[in-house]
């Protein structure tokens, strides 16, 4: 039990998925601009990258595995994962309108997000089993929703002050960035 | 200039993707610990992406529209999966250090960025050269940052020792926080000498991501409407 929290406390904040591993870094840079979205974009993540570890990690040890077959786990993972997307947005938009609404539209832009691969392809290679993959998936997704929202909540205080000129935009995002990094490597006093 | 030449020149310095683009992120920031990481990485990059832009190009009027974006990949991931399999025979060392993004390739806004903006609609000689030029300047972004970190976090350029004994190595340089602020500090001089990039109106407007960069313009215009 202890070790299945650890999974958990691992992924989401001592190896923070955006801080410390990097992936993910195109919608954290992008998204973030407010909280409201980065808090919708976030709980998309959760959901997919959830679900998408558990069908990859089913994937991998029942199809993959006895047929020898474990080479092609990028491309059928990249596969599934954009298939999953595609068949959760139509299966959401029938059958309950109100999370569409507020997920829907985040939904195809998971697909190419690298933390969603990133995530099934570390859960195989740390030999992780079902429950395992699922809770890593979970973790991470949530260490990116923590992520994204904490830097939102600073970019919006940020745009009402004045930054020196060179440093407007994408300069002075990436410096927050920098010190969340720094901030998120106290986490890993956790480790066991 | 010949319109070879024009496509190098194009990919290493007028739309270079690290610098002015700022596509492929997870991997610019994340194996550039060392200039030799950022340099494995560019060159495996460089070969996927040559050879993607020339498949592609071949295959640009059998593949029909509305799937050529799942037909992408597939191709792209085969690539990969065939470099992570040399990598892994021929150069252990590397593959250890690199590990889970070589296969992240697969998702490297670049690669399907230049498939869907240029092979698609261009003869196959002159994709080749534009995934040369575009690799170039991709493998050249990742060796400077790849530097920059290696020389002030390790004291080192490329292995070897190049800082005198007192001269103590920031270590924070070669984690995780060092990535985010060389690339804000290049980013920052490079506005200072007004080289414009189109970082800015990325963070400012939309997701940087290739395919899905209108998707999410339109997303975030929604979100505003309401």
């Amino acid at each position: 039990m202890t070790s299945l929290l650890m999974i958990v406390v691992t992924t989401a904040l001592i190896n923070n998925v955006v801080l410390s591993q990097f992936l993910g870094i195109c919608s954290f840079l992008g998204v973030s601009k407010r909280i409201k979205t980065s808090a919708s974009l976030g709980g998309a993540v959760i959901f997919v990258i959830t679900l998408s570890s558990a069908v990859a990690s089913l994937l991998y040890d029942f199809v993959l595995v006895p047929l020898n077959l474990t080479y092609l786990k990028t491309i059928v993972f990249i596969l599934v994962i954009a298939a999953l997307v595609q068949v959760v947005e139509m299966f959401l938009k029938k059958s309950s309108p109100a999370i569409y609404k507020a997920l829907g539209i985040y939904l195809p832009l998971i697909t190419t997000n690298c933390a969603v691969l990133g995530v099934a392809l570390t859960n195989v290679q740390d030999g992780y089993n079902f429950i395992e993959s699922v809770l890593a998936g979970f973790g991470t997704a949530v260490g990116f929703t923590i992520a994204i929202i904490l830097l939102a909540g600073i970019r919006e205080r940020i745009d009402e002050k004045a930054v020196p000129a060179p440093f407007r935009g994408a300069p002075i995002v990436l410096l927050c960035a920098a010190l969340m990094a720094i901030a998120f490597m106290g986490f890993s006093g956790l480790a066991v | 200039m010949k319109p070879w030449v024009e496509r190098i020149y194009n990919g290493v310095v007028k739309e270079n993707p690290s610098f002015v683009l700022m596509l492929g992120m997870c991997p610019t920031l994340a194996v550039t610990t060392s200039a030799r990481n950022g340099l494995g990485m560019g060159v495996s990059t460089l070969a996927v992406l040559v050879i993607s832009n020339y498949i592609i190009s071949l295959l640009r009027k059998v593949i029909p529209d509305e799937v050529r974006l799942p037909a992408y990949i597939v191709i792209v991931a085969s690539l990969v999966t065939v470099v992570e399999l040399l990598m892994e025979a021929f150069m252990p060392g590397l593959y250890g250090a690199l590990g889970i993004y070589i296969p992240l390739i697969v998702v490297n806004c670049i690669i399907l960025g230049r498939a869907e903006a240029y092979a698609s609609k261009n003869p196959p000689v002159l994709s080749i050269f534009d995934g040369i030029g575009m690799g170039l300047g991709f493998t050249i972004a990742l060796t400077i940052i790849g530097l920059v970190r290696e020389l002030l976090g390790s004291g080192t350029v490329f292995g070897y020792g190049v800082m005198p004994d007192f001269v103590t190595p920031i270590a924070i340089f070669i984690k995780a926080p060092g990535a985010f602020l060389v690339l804000a500090v290049i980013v920052a001089i490079m506005n200072g000498v007004h080289i414009s990039t189109r970082a800015n109106q990325v963070v400012e407007s939309c997701d940087g991501c290739c395919a899905n960069c209108s998707k999410t313009c339109k997303t975030e215009e929604k979100e505003e409407e309401k």
